[in-house]
C-alpha cells in the first residue's frame, strides 16, 4: 500500500502573459503513494489546476518531470482518469454512451460493454441511461463524469474541482459516493479543491499551495479514522487547526517583485 | 415529461366539445364544397374558352371535371385528417387553427375559378383559371413527369455530391490550420459568386449539359456547407478534446467522435442554406441549357405562350420542393434529437 506510485520532480511551469512572465509552479516537488487520497487545496491562482493538468498531461512544464511508476509522464493516458469541472460530457451521446466513451475511443467497447451497466448502477443512475446531458441535473452530469474516467479503470483518478458548481447536498453525496469507491477499488485519488471541509472528509493528505508563484507551502496528514462525521469533534478540531493553519501561510509576508 | 403531458393529453373529451369539432371539419371542407358547387352551378359566361375532351382509359373528361375531381380529393382528405384528429386534443387544437384557412383557400378557388375561368375577366393568356392549369396535366401530365424526374435527378445528384463535397472541405479546413490559411480565402472569394455565373464555363468543361448543370449545384451547396462546418469545427470547446484524450482518445476519435459531432447543428445550418440556393441553381442552370427538367419546362411553354403550363411547373416545383426541405428537415431532427427541448 505505501508504494510510491507518482513522483513530481522539480516542477516549474510559467506562463508568458503579455509581457510579464507569470510563474505558476515553482520548484513543486510531492510524491503519492498507491492508494492515498490527496487533496491539493489553495486560494484561485495557486496553480493547483495547473499541476494537476502536468498530472494528466494535458500541459507541459518548462523544468522538471512527473513520473508514474518511474515513467515519466508525456502525454494524456486512460491510466490517469481525468473529472473536469464541469460540462465536459459530450452533449450529443446519451449518459450510458457517454461512459462507454472511453472504451470506444480505445476500441474495446464489444468485449467490455456489460461495464457501462455495471457503472451506471455504481453512480446510481438507473433509468437515465437514455437521457442526454442537458436533461439531467449537474450533481447526476458530474456523476456521469466520474463513472467515465472510472470505466478505463485508471490507476490514478484526478479531480479538478468536480463539485465546485454544485449545491452542499449534492457535493455531500457525491463526495460519498467517491469513498465508497475508492473503498471498492483503492484507486488513488487527486482531489483539487478549495473547499477546506471536503478536502478533511475525504483526504489522507491535504497539499496547501500559495500563489505568486504557486508553490506548495505545507502538507498536512488527516489521521481521522473513516467514516468521518462531517460534525464529530475530531473533525471539528481538525478543520480548526487546518483553518489556522492556512490562515498563517496566506498570511506570510508576500514574495517581493524583483524581476 | 413525456408522461406528464400524456395524462393530459389523455383527459376525457367533452361531449359539448365533440360536436363542436365535427362542425369545424364541416367547415373546414365547405369552402371546397363552395368551389364545387361554383363551378357546376355557374354558367361559362366567356366564350373564349374551349372545353376540350380528354380521354383516360374509358372515362371522358373535361378541365372542369378534372378541377371538380382535385376537390374532391382534397375534401376527402380533409375529411380523413379531421377524422384522425378526432381523437387526439392536440392535433384537434392543430386542426381547428387550421381550419379558417383551408375554408379560405376553398373560396378563394371559387373566385378564381369564377373570375379566371367562368367570365374570364384575368388578362389572357398570363392568368389562367385554376381548370386551366390543370388542363396542362390533363395534355402532357407524362411530360411534366418526366421533367420533374429530370429535375429531381438534377438536384439530387448535384446536393449529394456538394454536401459529400462540402462537409469534407469543411473539416480539412476547421481541423489543419494551414489548410484554413490556404483554402477560407479562396472559398469566401468563390462562395460569393452565384454558381449560374460559371455556366458558359461549366457548358465548355463539362461533357453534357447535365453534368455542367450538377457542377453548379455542386459548387452552390458546397459553399455554405463547407464554411459552416469548418466554423463548427473550430468552435468545439477544448474541453471537449481535454475530455476526449484523457479517456484515451486519438486523434480519429477527436476528429470524428468530438468535432464533427460537435460541429452537426452547424452542418445541417450550412445544408438548410444550400438547399434554398440549389433550388434557384437549378432552375435557372435548366432555363439556360438542359434538355429536360421543371426550368426547361417552362421555358419552352412560354415560348409558346402557355402560361397555364408555366403555371402547372410551378405547382409542381412548390410541391417537390416542399417535399425536399420538409425531408431535410426530417433528418436534421433525427441527427440532432439530442437537442431536443435544449434550444427552443
Amino acid at each position: 500500500m505505501s508504494d510510491t506510485i507518482l513522483e513530481i520532480k522539480n516542477i516549474n511551469r510559467t506562463y508568458r502573459d503579455e509581457d510579464n512572465m507569470v510563474e505558476a509552479l515553482k520548484d513543486i516537488n510531492f510524491s503519492i503513494k498507491e492508494g492515498e487520497f490527496v487533496s491539493i487545496i489553495g486560494s484561485s491562482g495557486c496553480g493547483k489546476t495547473t499541476l494537476l493538468r502536468l498530472i494528466a498531461g494535458l500541459d507541459k512544464s518548462q523544468s522538471g518531470e512527473i513520473l508514474l511508476h518511474g515513467k515519466k509522464i508525456t502525454e494524456p493516458d486512460p491510466q490517469r482518469g481525468y473529472v473536469f469541472q464541469q460540462g465536459s460530457l459530450f452533449e450529443w451521446l446519451t449518459v450510458e454512451n457517454n461512459i462507454a466513451a472511453g472504451l470506444r475511443a480505445r476500441h474495446i467497447y464489444k468485449e467490455n460493454r456489460h461495464k457501462v451497466s455495471e457503472y451506471i448502477s455504481l453512480i446510481g443512475l438507473n433509468g437515465f441511461e437514455k437521457a442526454y446531458p442537458h436533461q439531467i441535473s449537474g450533481g447526476m452530469a458530474q456523476r456521469v463524469a466520474i463513472a467515465r474516467a472510472l470505466i478505463n479503470d485508471p490507476e490514478i483518478l484526478l479531480l479538478d474541482e468536480p463539485m465546485g458548481a454544485l449545491d452542499s447536498f449534492t457535493r455531500a453525496d457525491i463526495q460519498d459516493k467517491l469513498l465508497e469507491i475508492r473503498k471498492m477499488n483503492h484507486a488513488t485519488m487527486i482531489l483539487v479543491t478549495h473547499d477546506i471541509d471536503e478536502a478533511l472528509y475525504l483526504s489522507d493528505r491535504i497539499v496547501i499551495m500559495t500563489p505568486r508563484p504557486g508553490k506548495i507551502s505545507e502538507v498536512v496528514d488527516v489521521n481521522i479514522p473513516h467514516p468521518r462525521h462531517r460534525g464529530g469533534t475530531e473533525f471539528l478540531a481538525e478543520r480548526r487547526k487546518l483553518l489556522e493553519r492556512f490562515h498563517l501561510a496566506a498570511a506570510q509576508p508576500q514574495p517581493e517583485y524583483n524581476i | 415529461m413525456s408522461e406528464a403531458e400524456k395524462t393530459k393529453d389523455d383527459k376525457p373529451i367533452k361531449k359539448k366539445g365533440n360536436l363542436k369539432f365535427i362542425l369545424t371539419i364541416i367547415f373546414t371542407i365547405s369552402g371546397f364544397a363552395a368551389a364545387i358547387t361554383a363551378n357546376l352551378l355557374i354558367p361559362q359566361v366567356s366564350e373564349k374558352v374551349k372545353m376540350e375532351v380528354y380521354q383516360f382509359g374509358p372515362i371522358d373528361a373535361t378541365m372542369n371535371n378534372a378541377y371538380t375531381w382535385v376537390l374532391d380529393t382534397l375534401i376527402v382528405l380533409y375529411t380523413v385528417i379531421g377524422v384522425f384528429s378526432y381523437f387526439k386534443k392536440e392535433r384537434r387544437k392543430k386542426y381547428r387553427s387550421r381550419a379558417p384557412f383551408r375554408f379560405a383557400v376553398g373560396i378563394a378557388l371559387a373566385l378564381w375559378d369564377f373570375l379566371g375561368t367562368k367570365i374570364q375577366v384575368l388578362p389572357q393568356p398570363f392568368f389562367p383559371g385554376p381548370a386551366g392549369i390543370i388542363e396542362a396535366f390533363l395534355i402532357e401530365g407524362d411530360y411534366i413527369i418526366q421533367n420533374t424526374l429530370y429535375s429531381l435527378r438534377l438536384f439530387s445528384v448535384g446536393f449529394l455530391l456538394g454536401i459529400i463535397v462540402g462537409v469534407g472541405t469543411g473539416i480539412l479546413i476547421g481541423w489543419f490550420p494551414k489548410v484554413y490559411y490556404w483554402v477560407s480565402p479562396v472559398l469566401s472569394i468563390t462562395g460569393v459568386i452565384p454558381a449560374v455565373a460559371w455556366m458558359p464555363f461549366a457548358l465548355t468543361l463539362f461533357p453534357t449539359p447535365f453534368s455542367a448543370a450538377a457542377f453548379l449545384i455542386v459548387i452552390c451547396t458546397w459553399f455554405p456547407v463547407a464554411s459552416l462546418t469548418a466554423s463548427g469545427i473550430k468552435s468545439t470547446p477544448k474541453a471537449k478534446f481535454e475530455a476526449a484524450r484523457t479517456l484515451g482518445g486519438k486523434t480519429p476519435y477527436l476528429v470524428f467522435h468530438v468535432a464533427i459531432p460537435h460541429a452537426m447543428p452547424q452542418i445541417f445550418t450550412g445544408i438548410e442554406t444550400a438547399n434554398a440556393f440549389s433550388f434557384t441553381t437549378l432552375v435557372m442552370a435548366e432555363m439556360m441549357g438542359q434538355p429536360g427538367g421543371l426550368g426547361y419546362y417552362i421555358n419552352a411553354a412560354k415560348v409558346w405562350s402557355a402560361y397555364y403550363k408555366v403555371f402547372a411547373a410551378i405547382v409542381v416545383m412548390a410541391v417537390l420542393f416542399s417535399l425536399i426541405t420538409w425531408l431535410v428537415g426530417l433528418i436534421k431532427s433525427r441527427v440532432l434529437r439530442w437537442q431536443r427541448g435544449l434550444l427552443k
